[in-house]
């Protein structure tokens, strides 16, 4: 193996420069399965490890990139009443999605990674994958036209505080990406508040707001698609009159599920061709994914069953009541708006962060279900309530496999 | 089943019934609620009387397993294993959780003699013995099948004796000049120690205790938890001999027992003496035939048939699901040659140490099965079978057994030794694209189906990390026991937890199968003894 030859003999030293041979590590474990062997105990290990483990979750959520990316782009033209068709002005889109998420993705790896590194050199141990899912879930759960400093920021308390605080990967107590998330909610609401559309490259969105075309875009992409013969960004372009800037979910608390379909179509919601944070749009992919962690066991299918169990049994008591119009709306409607399937996929199944017994996952997953409905329908001020809902199940989790194991002791206990 | 079938007849009858009252929604809710009231007042007058109905029949003795009478069938029933047609009595247990690693170099065939002519007995297979016990003999004695090697200070009433008659060639010593092994250069034929045996059906405990200790088959004994050989005085709530194993590549009893049935049965009498409660067999229904019939027809036990994927076979899950050791209960366990070992001497008045070991895994040119005598020399057993390269030999199984040198002597306990590849090389993107088929629970590594046998090295697969993934090691743990959250109690120290979770009923090889599924590369089972050490200090 030559190749392993030359990395080993660029291998810096790790007494004199530890951040150097932190990043170094980190690389070369990446690109070798390490040559250590079981000592003690097992002789033979199961072929799967945490690096695996955590490719496999970003993996799933690749075609919410893919269709993000692209959604980026169609909402803008839509906006701006360009190119209404969704395969309509494909490079365009294409184009203006990347100009928008390529920043988004580099900063939030550069900067959540950067910390991971600086503390496992600084602790001396192995840069550990944790950030790997992360890093990946971040830009789905973030607005497309987030300025780039709060995403800094907010990735910067949710891996200083949320996890390097309490010892690193395995060891947190909240979702980190959840916790970037809320960072901004709270720290930056008229950025994120999310009742109004997020749509990306313009002032506003709101009607007559111009658009705001940078250099990638009238530079770099307009002459190569000039040279190509292609349509290309037009300059004072602006938002159409008659734009609605209300979300699904702020429709719906004005006039139930009626108002909601007024502006966007079933098939739109469910295909995800409207406003919304870059990855959870889509329901179709997203519970593809969700597939996808069902079947290689990476995620816990107890956690999502239950929380689809406590969305269910909660909209069945809410329509039982019936007195506001969001009340009326069914669990199936619930399940097509906002972000309920992308926070049941994979945020509220980080093993970490969720309850560590299987009876524990039952009740955590119900509860997230109960806790995200309610949020939603009864509280004006959050407009979408399973950020919230999962943060406080993380909070709580260790209080729930306390009771479960406690049952287990007391099982015990009471043979003897 | 006319339950069944009427319990369907009630359930048409309901919904006939509910089909006719077209409601008109609005008081949906209200009506529902009734609907389900009244079910349950009816269920639960039905499931009164049908339970009254059993424990009738029970008193009249017309149905002791309360399985046949009453109204219907209960859920237990409905959802209850399928037992094979050959497991008659006993209780019946089937575990879904579990793992078959199914590795290349499966033991096959007829059983061969061996030529080994070196023997050793290592202090250091058993647990709680002090580093330099008394070794009773010097370089250049004879001793006799029997005759006692050595003995631990603090117990000098328990003798550990040689397994083979000849000389005396080697005290050799380890760290801190404790006593690694003492070996013993076999005769051709074996001469054995003629013990006077006292006639079991007369002979009180404490004169058979004596007896058992001084012949040496007393260590063959294993006292749980902490897996001790026992002190003299106890005596144990249970005793557990599995007649199968699980683990990977282990050998069959089936082919041990063959030969020495009446053996056995002589060894299960013997136990039965030393218990307050009784002996347990456990019963392997996986397959589709029955087991041999010596331990099927066993008498004086209580048999439990067992069925399901590894570790169906530890004697730790059998105990955990038959009659699970409580407070401070000591049961103790054998091996199915161990009980063979007692029988003889009770039989012929002579310490056989005879074992059928299978010489199994990837690196060997045959694997096989050989019969030859307890601590038997690794280079003599695979003299001219291991192929020649970097690999392991491991006395026992791939999961919980210790790994020897090639010049080293089997443990106490094995009859089985494992040889593998070292797995010490670099693989490039080995985490993302695996290239060499390998075993595991997981659904990201692709599976080659049942029958495929995996080529298995050691290599660890990944770093090791925190805690991560939950659920994982109950997955393949059938017991009612969470692994991980007991390793946190032993890490942290925490000796009310430790007992609280179970650790009492567990030992390494019960955990072995966790460890093995772990993602993040945790030592299960060194940690567990940690654990177990602290308790057993503690107590």
């Amino acid at each position: 193996m030559a190749l392993v030859d030359f990395f080993k003999k660029i291998e810096p030293d790790k007494k004199k420069s530890p951040l150097l041979h932190t990043a170094y590590d980190a690389f070369f474990t990446f690109a070798f399965a390490p040559n250590t062997v079981t000592k003690g105990g097992v002789h033979i290990r199961d072929g799967m490890d945490l690096k695996r483990l955590m490719v496999t979750v970003v993996i799933s959520m690749q075609l919410c990139y893919l269709f993000g990316t692209y959604n980026i782009g169609h909402q803008h033209f839509v906006a701006a009443g360009q190119y209404l068709g969704f395969l309509e002005g494909f490079h365009l889109k294409l184009a203006h999605g990347l100009i928008q998420l390529l920043p988004i993705f580099i900063v939030a790896h550069v900067v959540g990674l950067g910390i991971e590194f600086y503390f496992a050199a600084k602790k001396g141990h192995a840069v550990e994958e944790g950030f790997l899912v992360s890093g990946a879930l971040i830009p789905l759960i973030m607005p497309p036209d987030i300025p780039l400093w709060i995403l800094a920021v907010s990735v910067a308390f949710a891996v200083v505080i949320g996890k390097e605080a309490f010892g690193g990967t395995g060891m947190n107590i909240w979702n980190v990406a959840l916790l970037a998330r809320v960072f901004v909610f709270f720290a930056y609401p008229l950025t994120i508040a999310g009742d109004e559309v997020w749509v990306s490259g313009f002032e506003k969105a709101a009607p007559g707001a111009m658009a705001e075309y940078g250099w990638f875009h009238t530079g770099f992409f307009n002459s190569l698609f000039d040279w190509l013969g292609l349509d290309t960004f037009r300059a004072g372009t602006v938002v159409i009159d008659g734009y609605s800037g209300a979300t699904p979910l702020a429709l719906a608390y004005q006039g139930g599920w009626e108002k909601v379909t007024t502006v966007y179509s079933e098939g739109q919601m469910i295909w995800g061709s409207i406003p919304g944070s870059i990855g959870e749009t889509n329901k179709i992919f997203i519970v593809l994914g969700a597939l996808i962690l069902i079947g290689t066991k990476v995620a816990s299918w107890r956690i999502m069953v239950g929380m689809v169990v406590g969305l269910i049994g909660t909209t069945w008591l809410l329509n039982a009541l019936g007195t506001t119009p969001f009340m009326t709306v069914t669990w199936t409607q619930h399940m097509m708006m906002g972000s309920f399937l992308f926070a049941m996929a994979f945020m509220a199944t980080d093993p970490v962060t969720a309850a560590s017994t299987n009876t524990g996952k039952w009740i955590y997953g119900i509860l997230i279900g109960f806790i995200g409905i309610l949020i939603r329908v009864m509280n004006p001020a959050y407009p979408e309530g399973w950020m919230l809902a999962i943060l406080f199940l993380n909070t709580f989790a260790p209080t729930i496999d306390y009771f479960v194991i406690d049952s287990n002791i007391k099982k015990r206990l009471s043979r003897a | 089943m006319i339950k069944l079938k009427f319990t369907f007849c009630l359930v048409l009858l309901a919904s006939m019934l509910s089909a006719q009252g077209q409601g008109s929604g609005s008081n949906m809710l209200l009506y529902s609620v009734i609907a389900v009231c009244a079910i349950l007042v009816i269920w639960a007058m039905l499931g009164l009387a049908s339970n009254l109905m059993k424990i009738e029949a029970g008193k009249h003795g017309l149905d002791p397993e309360k399985e046949n009478y009453g109204v219907f069938p209960g859920l237990t029933d409905l959802f209850k294993a399928k037992r094979p047609s050959y497991a008659v009595g006993g209780t019946f247990h089937k575990f879904d959780k579990g793992f078959d690693i199914n590795l290349e170099g499966k033991a096959n065939g007829p059983i061969e003699e061996s030529n080994v002519t070196r023997f050793a007995i290592k202090p250091t297979d058993f647990n709680g013995m002090s580093p330099i016990p008394k070794v009773t003999v010097e370089v250049g004695d004879e001793v006799k099948a029997g005759d006692v090697v050595f003995f631990d200070k603090k117990r000098p009433e328990i003798n550990y004796v040689s397994p083979v008659s000849g000389e005396v060639v080697a005290v050799n010593r380890g760290e801190k000049r404790s006593i690694a092994e003492v070996v013993v250069l076999a005769d051709k034929n074996i001469v054995y120690k003629k013990f006077e045996t006292p006639d079991i059906d007369t002979v009180d405990r404490s004169a058979l205790v004596s007896f058992l200790s001084e012949s040496g088959v007393w260590p063959l004994i294993n006292e749980r938890p902490f897996d001790l050989v026992p002190a003299l005085d106890v005596v144990p709530v249970n005793i557990f001999i599995s007649t199968f194993d699980t683990a990977p590549l282990a050998p069959n009893s089936d082919l041990v027992i063959v030969g020495n049935e009446s053996a056995f049965q002589k060894g299960i009498d013997v136990l039965t003496k030393l218990t307050s409660g009784s002996v347990h067999l456990g019963l392997d229904a996986r397959g589709e035939h029955a087991p041999s019939n010596a331990f099927v027809n066993a008498e004086n036990v209580k048999k439990h048939w067992f069925s399901g994927p590894h570790p169906a076979g530890n004697v730790g899950i059998q105990i955990h699901h038959t009659a699970p050791i409580k407070g401070n209960d000591k049961v103790w366990t054998l091996g199915v040659q161990d009980v063979i070992t007692l029988g003889n001497l009770f039989l012929f008045g002579e310490f056989h140490a005879e074992r059928i070991v299978a010489l199994t895994g990837g690196e060997l040119h045959t694997p096989k099965y050989v019969k030859t005598y307890q601590g038997a020399s690794v280079a003599d057993l695979l003299k001219g079978n291991k192929i020649e390269g970097e690999n392991r030999v491991i006395s026992g199984d791939v999961l919980s057994g210790t790994e020897i040198g090639a010049e080293s002597f089997l443990s106490f306990k094995d009859d089985q030794l494992t040889v593998i590849k070292e797995g010490n090389d670099y693989e490039l993107f080995g985490w993302l694209l695996p290239l060499s088929p390998r075993p595991s629970i997981s659904g990201t590594i692709p599976s080659f189906g049942k029958d495929h046998e995996y080529e298995a090295n050691t290599n660890t697969h990944g770093e090791k990390r925190a805690f991560v993934v939950t659920g994982q090691y109950e997955s393949v743990l059938p017991m009612d026991i969470y692994p991980q959250h007991l390793m946190k109690a032993i890490i942290t120290n925490d000796f009310e937890k430790m007992e609280g979770l179970g650790i009492t009923e567990l030992t390494e090889e019960d955990l072995a199968l966790c460890e093995f599924v772990c993602t993040s590369k945790n030592p299960l089972q060194s940690i567990l003894r940690q654990g177990l050490n602290a308790v057993q200090e503690q107590s």
